[in-house]
């Protein structure tokens, strides 16, 4: 696989930062996924797509919006009608899911390349996001495992929570850079530590 | 004000995008008929109260809705899948009459 290179650049700086009075209110992190993959299926196709990512994965996602699994180095849950995002520590599931969902179920888009994987974790990770997306970050309102397409300021983000107090936030490569500096901006009254 | 989305729940209305009036109806692509043509792309409505408009949920789940709404009190009363609501290309024309035009009033067509 070709080597990939974080859209982060210099905006990536490991360390802590922001108000340093008290612990670090949230840690961010860029996780560096070996495959982003998106699955659609056909109408009506909707079980045997999630069948298809079961055998592929090991990924048993629910068929409800939202609903996901979250592993320690793999993850999935839905995003839209009939749309799946698949998160793996592992390079190369898109063949996996390629092989697993024909042309009859459905259809598999590799985005590894073009997407890139941010977390917010810590005790304040709800109040951060808060800030930045018009979602209800509570765990009633959001439990673990469940996921959400939203966007900021037309920036598309796909988040997922994948701890009590840990989020996966999956933005397009190009504007990842800018996204991530507004987050590093939007932790610094809590203070922060990138590692 | 807010859409409630029927796959991701209640959302700003900034991560959605309006896309026109939901009860024109596309004419038959074969026709050549202008003041069917003309009615499809020019003749709105326009009314102060209910209104069923198609809304994009392009911040989100990117689906599009049929969203009933009341254009003066912004009060939604329904949210549905497009797709699910709409008929086909080929469906019957639309049932809201066009006001009647007098052919003298469009551009003639190309020769
Ligand atoms: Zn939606």
């Amino acid at each position: 696989m070709v080597e990939r290179e974080s859209p982060l650049g210099p905006a990536y700086r490991p360390g802590r930062h922001g108000n340093v009075a008290e612990a670090a209110g949230v840690t961010l992190s860029e996780t560096r996924p070996g495959s982003i993959v998106e699955v659609v299926s056909w109408p009506g196709s909707e079980k045997a797509a999630l069948a298809a990512i079961k055998s592929a994965t090991g990924l048993a996602l629910p068929n409800m919006p939202g609903a996901g699994v979250s592993k320690k180095d793999k993850a999935g849950y839905g995003f839209a009608p009939r749309r799946w995002l698949i998160i793996d520590g592992r390079e190369g599931v898109e063949q996996q899911l390629q092989k697993a969902v024909s042309d009859k179920i459905g259809a598999v888009n590799d985005l590894s390349h073009g997407r890139t994987a941010i977390r917010v974790s810590g005790p304040r990770a709800e109040w951060v996001l808060s800030k930045l997306f018009a979602v209800d970050f509570s765990a009633e309102a959001f439990p673990v495992s469940n996921g959400c397409s939203t966007a900021h300021h037309e920036i598309f983000a796909q988040i997922q929570r994948t701890g009590k107090n840990q989020f996966d936030l999956i933005v397009f490569c190009s504007f990842a850079r800018a996204f991530w500096t507004t987050l590093c901006h939007s932790a610094e009254e809590v203070g922060y530590e990138v590692s | 004000m807010r859409i409630s989305c029927p796959y991701c729940g209640t959302r700003d209305v900034a991560e959605f995008t309006y896309q026109g009036d939901a009860t024109i109806t596309r004419p038959d692509p074969a026709s050549t008929d202008q003041n069917t043509w003309n009615a499809f792309v020019y003749d709105r409505a326009n009314p102060a109260g209910k209104h069923s408009e198609l809304w994009q949920h392009s911040g989100g789940c990117r689906t599009h809705l049929v969203v009933e709404r009341d254009t003066v009190t912004h009060v939604i009363t329904s949210v549905a899948f497009a797709g699910a609501k709409r008929k086909p290309v080929s469906a019957a024309a639309p049932k809201r009459k066009a006001p009647a035009r007098k052919a003298a009033t469009r551009g003639k067509a190309p020769s």
